[in-house]
């Protein structure tokens, strides 16, 4: 009895930590079963019978496929120019001097403190008094908008683990700055480039809440889902969300692997272990402490 | 070196790499909120137009007809934090000080509720809740919910689902915290004859609070914001003031009193983050903004 109290004791943390992980994937797991559902209704809220009708012509249903195609072309788009733009910042930021770095801190961070709702209608409110039409590109310009501090963060922390030397070294053999760039810089830098990009591309292709104040007509994954929740859920919403997770998670472990073999290659240390979404988001611990704490 | 000795070009460059994207932020998150500021402070109806008067009332008058939703939102918001608090910190524990090599599948099981859609987890949540489904039946059975009680539709289900859907956040800034604890300074402890549970308060505790209090933080402001929870899991009894305002910008359209609830929204939060962080102390909260070098 007393030896079983004792292993309990031991072994609470780990339990405890056991079931919230169990609470973590749950609604996943069940994502991905009631995907094989055989829903008799228009509604996909109960189990009914195994079938795999829903993966047969996963893009079948049109509204849906249009709806998840604006998505990718949005989420491609505003990825590119957000890890762009980000990117620059983080180089700033990591390497330069210059005056007014609280003030860029500050706007970096601000936005990651804002509840979404708040950004939503402030964008809607400029659009509407500057009589912009709402649609793919009112998107484009939020998804950018919110994408890029989180750019800037996962980048930042890439940067700030990196061995200058190896760029003086490319300097010492005659290399011109742009050639040490392009050469030793950027693909040192390129895991932290793609991990901050897909966690860009995660951000965009799952908002809900801007979107649903800048898109106007345009129908998004997520505002096709919210819609179609009101008149029925088809499976094939199961289907590609399963689908999504499935290649974002292969991507995910394709970022991390790649990176551990850059880091052993050049031997570059970031002071994070994890620089792929976990890693990101962790640090961006940092970035919102320095919100909370207005100048 | 002496910024003063560089070359212009190089004295430029900073800018240069800053502008482009500050630009952004600046024309589509500042000006925006100033806007919004503007539309708040408007009067007239969608027919005849609005116009700026220095409409003062919309807030008095924001205030009054929702303070329900507003007061129910910061509960809500409390309260799911709380529990995340509870559930994230011995899980963000377990991972960093007893994950070994199963660390980084512990951390990406974390992140794993992002990969999926956040309203279909929603959705999910309302399968999982419904009212013939099995948490319904066990709770039922303990005697915890009344024959016909159910779970769809009350607040602990709206709150149940903002707990889920931003536990990561709260997660992920506790692990880093602990992450970056040099265990020496518990093995410190223990060596000066503290036990394991003091040595947990007086040392682990207190060099976790900034993750602690970016997480609550992380946690708190979107759950204060968030009318998904409350469509999904909740009924218009359940309504936070995220859905009043995006019902009256989106469907009844009366702009400025959307806009004077949205700016409510923001002060309160900003005004709660400023105390907190005060009352949590700020100079562990500091960040890394000295890192050029």
């Amino acid at each position: 009895m007393s030896g079983a109290w004792r292993w309990l004791r031991h072994n609470a943390v780990n339990i405890w930590a056991a079931g919230a992980i169990a609470y973590l994937l749950i609604p996943i797991a069940l994502i991905a079963v009631f995907s094989f559902n055989d829903p008799s209704g228009k509604f996909n809220y109960t189990w009914e019978g195994f079938s795999i009708d829903a993966w047969t012509n996963v893009f079948g249903v049109e509204e849906l496929t249009d709806a998840f195609l604006t998505s990718l072309r949005l989420a491609a788009l505003s990825t590119l120019a957000a890890t762009i733009l980000g990117t620059m910042i983080a180089l700033a930021l990591v390497r330069h001097q210059f005056h007014g770095r609280r003030v860029a801190n500050f706007l970096i961070v601000i936005p990651m403190a804002t509840p979404e709702v708040v950004i939503g209608a402030s964008l809607l409110s400029m659009f509407l008094i500057y009589g912009i039409s709402l649609g793919f590109f009112s998107l484009f310009l939020a998804h950018v908008m919110f994408s890029i501090s989180f750019v800037v963060i996962v980048v930042r922390s890439r940067l700030i683990g990196f061995d200058r030397r190896l760029e003086e070294a490319a300097r010492d053999l005659g290399a011109t700055p742009l050639t040490t760039f392009r050469t030793v810089t950027l693909p040192l830098l390129m895991p932290g480039l793609i991990g901050a990009a897909l966690l860009a591309f995660a951000l965009s292709i799952d908002d809900f809440v801007i979107s649903n104040f800048t898109s106007g007509t345009t129908v998004t994954f997520p505002l096709y889902i919210f819609g179609a929740a009101q008149r029925g859920i088809p499976v094939e919403v199961y289907s590609i969300a399963t689908l999504l997770f499935a290649v974002t998670v292969a991507a995910m472990v394709f970022v991390t692997w790649q990176q551990r073999r850059a880091e052993k290659m050049a031997e570059v240390r970031p002071d994070d272990t994890d620089e792929s979404g976990a890693g990101a988001l962790a640090s961006g611990r940092d970035a919102v402490s320095s919100a909370g704490s207005p100048a | 070196m002496n910024g003063a000795s560089k070359p212009l070009g190089r004295r430029l460059l900073p800018y240069g790499l800053l502008g482009p994207g500050l630009l952004w932020l600046t024309l589509f998150f500042v000006i925006p909120l100033y806007f919004m500021a503007r539309l708040s402070l408007e009067s007239g109806t969608l027919e005849t137009g609005f116009q700026f008067t220095w409409e003062w009332s919309n807030f008095s008058d924001a205030i009054t007809t929702y303070d329900e939703q507003f007061i129910r939102s910061f509960i809500y918001a409390g309260v799911a934090t709380l529990i995340a608090l509870v559930i994230a910190y011995p899980l963000a524990y377990a991972i960093a000080f007893r994950g070994g090599r199963w660390k980084n599948a512990l951390l990406f099981a974390v992140v794993a509720p992002f990969f999926t859609t956040y309203l279909i987890r929603t959705i999910a949540w309302t399968t999982i809740l419904s009212d013939d489904g099995v948490v319904v039946d066990v709770l039922k059975a303990v005697g915890i919910l009344g024959d016909d009680g159910r779970l769809l539709a009350t607040g602990t289900a709206v709150i149940a689902g903002i707990t889920y859907n931003f536990l990561p956040f709260m997660v992920l800034p506790i692990y880093a915290s602990l992450e970056r604890l040099d265990p020496r300074l518990i093995e410190a402890a223990k060596d000066l004859y503290s036990s394991s549970r003091t040595a947990f308060l007086k040392v682990t505790l207190p060099l976790s609070a900034p993750g602690i209090v970016a997480g609550t933080l992380l946690t708190f402001i979107p759950a204060a914001g968030d009318y998904i929870n409350a469509i999904f899991l909740g009924s218009t009894n359940q309504h936070m003031v995220g859905n009043v305002i995006q019902g009256l910008y989106l469907n009844l359209r009366d702009y400025p009193m959307a806009a004077a609830l949205s700016f409510i929204l923001m002060a309160v939060i900003m005004l709660m983050v400023v105390i907190y962080i005060r009352f949590a102390g700020s100079e562990a909260l500091m960040g890394e903004e000295e890192e050029a070098r």
